[in-house]
């Protein structure tokens, strides 16, 4: 899939590596905010690794970094050995907030990845009918987003991504808006497109039990300054049914071992930002 | 209006029955009242222009000034049947309309031009931002004294001021809309592999025609005024040619009349401005554009 990923560094070279990397912001006011700091972090090619911590810990500026959308302030963001220099061709991005064109109709949502990079409309539309038969939204193709549910929209959402066909795939709570049911079909829908292609995952979320069901890899983020707390392997056989998983005992060993973890950080969080509530499954 | 909202804002993925019936039940709902309103309009204009008339008549007020509505009906009636002093009246009304819609359509083209570039390019902005300040301040009216001697008393003076005014009412809102254009669907946009003038294309330029099409609007208003100022301050022909000639023959019939039709006409551009934003903006859902449909 990634012919260009192949040739550098050996067989062995992780999908991604943060290597002591600091992002830092200017505020308005002309102070500078830390947003990440000193972050280690490395996930194996295939790799579904879910990053979790308490709201404003700079999980998302993770994301904002390893795609390219933004330089590191200090240390090194590779990709496939490579270091990130610019927005790569391999990386798909799902948002947490809509981030679909409301102009454009599904069909040319979908098909506008293709388009982009070059290809002729009528295989860009052949390959995003292709997608929305996968993702079930066959006879959407003509709606506008508006006429969409939250649910629906996320599909689109993925299919707009995953047709790109990313090797490194970031994803930024991107089911946070959803409401709890739909937000378990679609991190199982999630998992049977991620089965198909296996790129890897940085799956941001605040939801330890979105995490843990859905990861290989679990990443706790201290309070901000982000930096990596502690990192859990998630042992959970696959191919997983997510909104089953959480029986599972094993689930609910690994989720009391790194909510242990996890709550710490929240509380401090919580304790800085008195007054608003986390939304931290518990 | 409360109940309204809650049948328009639903998501209408799932096309239910009464989805499908509510429009029609609304205007059935509504025709009570929309009558009454259409009365009350009707009744408005029978009492302004009829009292009007009945005043000019009883001599309350003085007709030589204010004019007499049927004075002015017979005056359009004279002009469209023997013509103007300048010509035929349609010449006149042609004559604006292409300095008007010329005008209209090039400050358009170059009031979107610019307001995206300098929207795009935060430098050329922070350059330009004085200039743009200074030259937005002049009242630009006077500016048509400037275009006649330069262009003459031909089309080309009354479409430049057309264009300056139109210029400076689409040049805003293009900026201030490709400024305030979703950072999210930027990113996303440049993730999925769109160039810089692809962003502009797909994303900057279609999310700022909301603001571009709310300032047509206005600036077609705009292009009519720089038509006629221009013909007021020196033509041959046209709808403000009309007017200053009826002023300089004390003739007010005469200067409402041509009100009369630049008013039919401003009227229609409107009418066909409202068309093109329904096309243009058809991905919109209906919420948001109904503020419209009420005016």
């Amino acid at each position: 899939m990634n012919p260009g990923g192949e040739t550098s560094g050996g067989p062995i070279t992780p999908a991604i590596e943060l290597i002591g990397v600091s992002k830092r912001f200017r505020s308005p006011d002309g102070s500078i905010f830390t947003a990440l700091a000193d972050v280690d972090l490395t996930v194996e090619r295939g790799q579904f690794c879910a990053v979790v911590g308490p709201s404003g810990c700079g999980k998302s500026t993770t994301l904002t970094l390893v795609s390219g959308l933004e330089p590191a302030s200090e240390g090194t963001v590779k990709v496939h050995g490579r270091e990130v220099k610019a927005i790569g061709e391999d990386v798909g991005f799902v948002f947490q907030s809509d981030a679909l064109m409301p102009w454009k109709s599904v069909l040319d949502n979908v098909s506008a990845g293709p388009i982009f990079r070059g290809a002729p409309k009528r295989e860009a539309h052949e390959r995003a009918r292709e997608w929305l038969r996968r993702v079930g939204l066959s006879q959407f193709a003509e709606h506008h987003p508006h006429q969409l549910s939250g649910g629906m929209r996320k599909r689109v959402a993925l299919a707009q991504s995953l047709i790109n066909e990313p090797d490194i795939l970031m994803m930024d709570e991107p089911f946070s808006a959803l409401d709890v049911q739909t937000r378990s079909i679609m991190s199982n829908e999630l998992l049977g497109l991620w089965e198909q292609s296996r790129p890897s995952v940085i799956f941001v979320t605040h939801d330890l039990e979105e995490a843990i069901a859905l990861a290989d890899r679990v990443v706790v983020m201290t309070a901000g300054p982000g930096t990596v707390k502690d990192v859990y392997d998630i042992d959970l056989p696959r191919p997983r049914q997510v909104p089953e998983i959480r029986f599972d005992p094993r689930f609910i060993e690994l989720y009391e071992e790194i909510w242990n973890t996890l709550r710490d950080e929240v509380q401090r969080a919580y304790a800085r930002t008195a007054g608003t509530p986390i939304a931290v499954a518990a | 209006m409360s109940t309204d909202i809650s049948v328009t804002t639903p998501v209408r993925a799932a096309r239910s029955a009464a989805q499908v019936e509510s429009p029609a039940r609304k205007r059935h709902r509504l025709s009570g009242h929309r009558r009454m309103v259409l009365a009350l309009r009707v009744a408005i204009f029978v009492v302004l222009i009829g009292g009007w008339e009945l005043c000019a008549r009883a001599g309350i007020v003085d007709p030589f000034f204010f004019g007499e509505p049927s004075k002015i009906v017979s005056q359009l009636q004279t002009w469209v049947q023997h013509g103007t002093e300048a010509g035929s009246v349609w010449e006149q009304i042609l004559v604006t309309l292409e300095e008007a819609v010329l005008g209209f359509i090039i400050g358009v083209v170059l009031g979107v031009v610019c307001g995206i570039t300098l929207g795009r390019v935060p430098l050329l902005a922070d350059i330009f931002a004085p200039y743009i300040k200074v030259m937005n301040s002049i009242p630009r009216i006077v500016l048509g004294s400037i275009f006649i001697l330069w262009l003459g008393l031909g089309l080309s003076s009354k479409v430049a001021l057309a264009v300056v005014l139109v210029f400076f009412a689409v040049f805003f809102n293009a900026f201030q809309g490709a400024r305030e254009v979703d950072r999210n669907l930027v990113a996303n946009a440049r993730i999925l592999g769109a160039s810089r003038r692809q962003v502009t294309r797909h994303v900057v330029l279609p999310s700022a025609m909301t603001w571009i099409i709310a300032s047509m609007h206005v600036a077609f208003g705009f292009a009519l005024i720089g038509a006629i100022v221009g013909e007021f301050l020196g033509a041959q022909k046209g709808l403000g040619l009309l007017i200053s000639q009826a002023q300089g023959t004390f003739n007010a019939d005469g200067v409402f009349a041509a009100m009369v039709i630049i008013a039919i006409v401003a009227l229609a551009a409107e009418a066909l401005i409202t068309l093109l934003e329904r096309r243009l903006l058809s991905w919109r859902p209906p919420a948001a554009s109904s503020a419209a449909d009420v005016l």
